[in-house]
């Protein structure tokens, strides 16, 4: 399978995700000035800080061509990965409920924290089981994930909340401690942690995060190997 | 010609430039004529001491600066060594003192970006930063302000480095007294890049065209290198003026633009589209034009009028002075200049062609058709008087002794807590979770992982990067503590399994126009020359940061040192947290440690002595090459070296950074208790491993088996101990225990900065 990695100016986490993709796949770099998804299979919208976060986290690179096709490729049941910037920028494009505010302690934060897998039947997390802890780390100033009460209920009810921190693990006062969410769809899954920085024995605390895109490469090609 | 240019300045604008009556005159003398405003601003600038090191040079060419490692050394953007198969790692340390003093938020984070710029300069792609930061105390009078800057330099460190995706990984932090008015802020960054494909510069060519490329051009920043970084600070606080009208003077970074044109920088240079490169620092298109025109032997015409400006009615003066931030200047083949500027539209930077190079030897300025100054190259970059110092050591002592934070009859256990949870040692875990330590997926050793950080590189093999200085240990003995901050230096790296390669270094120091601060810098520089000749770690690159004063006096002499090494592979990287329950600990090195100039003698509230012992370097640095192969060869659990706080410390950190205790014999301590727990010196290693990797290491390092890890506290038995109490170190019992949790209570007391 092959997955397209989304490159903004300002993207920090693009080189990451490719190489982390490229454990289980194909993997190429998409400029963000480009239409052309190269026949990807899945996307990953990386980390970093897209057009310097400038007006709001995400709020720009909603509007790049890529990101035009994104949505395309979303509302055609493609499978979409957005992880922090990524997932900021997946909720202003308005394919993830929810939006993501500053953290409760103000601070950008890099902490290693133990999740919680809530939902292991979607694409993202099949090569989990529920309520397995995961060991990934989280790095930013905007993760406070928000949504209205409704809004919160729905997505319970419909498997949604798919990932959350750990109790006592979450620095940003996240609504009921979520770390990642889908869409109603099942497709589209955004996470403030960074899988793509726990997958190697040598520069991760654990191999968790390989959980993630070995998920997306079973739902894409099927049974394992 | 403007109205400002029309009329001539006289002696007294130069005074208030910074010049002296005799520069000016010579300035005068170079020019043939009275300088106009533009040219009288360029020259003050270059010949400032943050440009010109006029106090300094004379003394930074004794330093060592070539070795078998070496690829680039100092006279570049930054120095780089080799590190294998075909790769360089360009490192450099730099200061952002004054201006982080007036502002420090965007003081720190311009400092940042300003060193990164450096880095990728020179062709290298930065890797990682670290930054060495000095505050006053954060508690007592001087606590408000120590807590602002603290958090403003530390969220401007972070706020740049996080957002241009380079991880900062290490740095280290101290709080004294003298720091309180001067702050100092240093950054370090290292990059990477092929060897053969380095770029410096030097401007060639004559008819290539300059390019400018990055930010618009604006005001801010007028004057910073000889207004803020050559000039001692007025006394006052943020709140009642003091510097704060110098703020305008403090640039304002950009980590967005930045980020563009770094990857701009990088894409033309691996297109072949440039000749050279040079960032826009201190003193901005003046500094970076002259310099590139002098390393080339060229002469340089500029246009002002094609500088892309971010407001109106910019006077000639101001746009070559201005500092504002991410810019870049290149030397361009006239074949390539389209090409380069479409790629500066891809990456939605601003480029434009301002000017050429020429074969006249003169920097030529323009606003148009007009010629708007014309100055010889030699006399701007080189011509600059350079001068002796006139060191002599003071008399008296220069820095009043600290308050007492620790009472008389502390017990050990007591003294053990309270050095644990003091703002020099306490963890710095609240500062370097506001920095990302892992993006670009290299970081084998996070912060408090190991004693230094460690990077992965693609063939197996890793870099180590450490930076320290403990300035009270430098103000007690300027030439034996330099010694001592690069032996530190060394130490962590040997901890994390590395071999030196290279060495950065930062002299910080105050007014070099005072005998006792030229003292100071002469010892200090001559102890940095010979620390690193003996380990065989050149100098590649620094910077110089001179004037840190404040109504109170010199801050403590800080040449801060950062050291880059190699180690053949990198899952062998050393850790310093016990890891093995039942492993033996041990005591590796000639360690001989005392109170002098250590942080419980600042507890009690002492002076600083006059002097410290003199360091037998050679035995200390086989010790440390002892650790480095025991670590190598994966024989060792855990090494960490000995530093402040002394060995009791040292085990209580191992204990903590590995989440188990240790039970620890120390024998008969009668009368000297306090020396050998919380006595410091360098030479000493606190190491775990199986017995017979201890016996193994003892055939090259004095080895002193300590005791064993396991258990959920620190234990440490000794006989004598009881005689030891009060001010001569504390006991009322022979056994002390003190429990997992409460040592990282302790620990942990920084948080309380931030909350």
């Amino acid at each position: 399978m092959k997955f397209g990695v989304l490159q903004f100016p300002g993207s920090c986490d693009e080189v990451d995700a490719l190489a982390a993709a490229r454990l289980v796949g194909e993997a190429e770099l998409i400029w963000h000035g480009e239409r052309d998804l190269q026949g990807a299979d899945a996307i990953i919208v990386p980390g970093g800080f897209s057009y310097g976060d400038y007006l709001r986290a995400g709020a720009i690179a909603r509007f790049a061509p890529a990101m035009e096709s994104v949505i395309d490729f979303a509302r055609e049941g493609g499978p979409v990965l957005g992880i922090c910037n990524g997932f900021q920028v997946l909720c202003e494009a308005r394919l993830l409920p929810g939006a993501l505010l500053v953290n409760a302690n103000r601070r950008f934060t890099f902490r290693q924290l133990q999740l919680e897998v809530v939902n292991a039947d979607t694409t993202f997390t099949r090569a989990c089981t529920e309520g397995e802890r995961l060991s990934i780390p989280a790095k930013h100033a905007w993760g406070r994930y928000y949504a209205d009460e409704r809004t919160l209920a729905a997505m319970r009810d419909k498997g949604q909340v798919v990932l959350r921190y750990a109790p006592g693990q979450s620095f940003n006062g996240s609504l009921h401690d979520i770390a990642g969410v889908c869409n109603e769809a099942g497709n589209v899954f955004g996470l403030m942690p960074h899988p793509e920085h726990a997958v190697d024995e040598l520069t991760g605390e654990s191999l968790d995060g390989l959980k993630i895109f070995e998920s997306m490469r079973l739902a894409v090609d099927g049974a394992p190997a | 010609m403007t109205a400002a240019a029309s009329t001539a300045p006289t002696l007294q604008d130069a005074l208030a430039l910074g010049l002296t009556a005799e520069e000016y005159e010579l300035v005068c003398e170079k020019q043939g004529a009275p300088p106009n405003v533009l040219e009288l601003a360029m020259y003050s600038l270059l010949w400032s001491e943050h440009c010109a090191y006029k106090h300094s040079k004379k003394l930074l060419r004794t330093l060592p600066t070539e070795g078998r490692h070496v690829v680039m050394g100092p006279g570049e953007n930054a120095g780089a060594v080799d590190v294998g198969n075909g790769l360089a790692c360009a490192f450099k340390v730099e200061s952002h003192n004054h201006p982080s003093a007036v502002e420090p938020f965007q003081g720190a984070a311009t400092g940042v970006g300003g060193i990164l710029r450096d880095i990728f300069a020179i062709g290298a792609r930065p890797i990682a930063v670290l930054d060495s930061l000095r505050f006053g105390e954060p508690a007592g009078e001087s606590a408000t302000r120590t807590r602002y800057l603290l958090d403003g330099a530390v969220s401007g460190i972070g706020h740049y480095g996080n957002s241009i995706g380079v991880p900062t990984i290490g740095g280290e932090v101290y709080f004294e007294g003298p720091y309180e008015h001067n702050c100092l802020v240093n950054a370090m960054a290292l990059g990477l890049g092929e060897r053969e494909r380095l770029v410096r510069s030097a401007a060639a060519g004559t008819g290539n065209v300059l390019v400018l490329f990055g930010a618009a051009t604006g005001r801010d920043g007028i004057g910073g290198a000889s207004v803020l970084a050559s000039a001692e600070l007025d006394a006052g606080d943020t709140s009642s003026g003091g510097d704060s009208d110098k703020r305008p003077t403090v640039q304002v970074g950009d980590p967005f633009e930045e980020k563009k044109l770094l990857e701009c920088s990088l894409q033309l240079l691996a297109r072949d589209l440039i000749v050279s490169l040079q960032d826009l620092g201190a003193a901005g298109l003046t500094s970076s034009a002259a310099e590139m025109a002098s390393k080339g032997e060229v002469g340089i015409e500029i246009d002002v009028a094609k500088v892309p400006l971010r407001e109106a009615g910019m006077e000639p003066f101001e746009v070559m002075v201005s500092e504002s931030q991410e810019r870049m200047l290149c030397v361009v083949e006239p074949a390539n200049v389209a090409a380069v500027l479409a790629l500066c539209e891809r990456w939605e930077v601003n480029g434009a062609a301002i000017g050429r190079v020429t074969d006249t030897g003169r920097v030529r300025v323009l606003a148009g058709d007009e010629q708007v100054g014309d100055m010889p190259v030699r006399a701007l970059v080189d011509d600059c008087p350079l001068y002796d110092l006139a060191p002599q050591k003071p008399a008296s002592p220069i820095y009043p002794p600290p308050p007492r934070t620790l009472h008389a009859d502390a017990t050990i256990r007591d003294t053990l807590l309270a050095l644990l949870a003091c703002p020099n040692i306490a963890s710095r875990r609240p500062l370097f979770e506001q920095y990302d330590a892992i993006v670009q997926s290299r970081t084998v050793r996070r912060p408090e992982q190991a004693d230094a950080a460690v990077l992965a590189l693609a063939d197996g093999s890793a870099l180590a990067v450490s930076i320290d200085c403990n300035g009270r240990r430098v103000a007690a003995d300027p030439y034996t503590g330099t010694v001592q901050t690069v032996l530190e230096c060394a130490a962590n790296l040997a901890c994390a399994g590395a071999e030196p390669l290279g060495t950065t270094n930062n002299l910080n120091f105050g007014n070099p126009e005072k005998p006792h601060i030229a003292w100071q810098l002469t010892e200090a520089v001559r102890g940095l020359g010979d620390a690193c000749r003996a380990l065989q770690a050149p100098i590649v690159g620094g910077n110089v940061s001179l004037y840190n004063e404040g109504a109170t006096g010199p801050i403590y002499p800080t040449p801060v040192i950062g050291m880059v090494g190699r180690m053949p592979d990198a899952r062998a990287a050393g850790r310093l947290g016990f890891g093995r329950a039942g492993d033996e600990i041990a005591l590796v090195g000639p360690f001989a440690p005392s109170l002098a100039a250590s942080e419980l003698a600042k507890l009690r509230g002492q002076a600083l002595p006059d002097g410290l012992a003199r360091v037998d370097v050679a035995a200390v640095h086989a010790a440390q090459v002892a650790v480095r192969e025991a670590v190598r060869a994966g024989a060792l659990s855990s090494a960490h070296d000995i530093a402040e706080g002394g060995l009791a410390i040292a085990l209580a950190e191992c204990c903590l950074a590995g989440g188990v205790g240790a039970r620890v014999e120390l024998g008969d301590l009668s009368g000297r208790a306090a020396e050998a727990l919380f006595g410091e010196a360098p030479g000493g290693f606190v190491v775990s491993a199986s017995a017979d990797a201890l016996s193994e290491l003892e055939r090259s390092a004095p080895v002193h088996r300590l005791g064993t890890v396991g258990g959920d506290s620190l234990q440490l038995s000794m006989a004598g101990g009881a005689e030891a109490s009060g001010d001569a170190g504390g006991a009322t019992g022979e056994r002390v225990s003190v429990s997992l949790e409460e040592l990282a209570r302790a620990h942990a007391r920084l948080a309380e900065l931030f909350s």
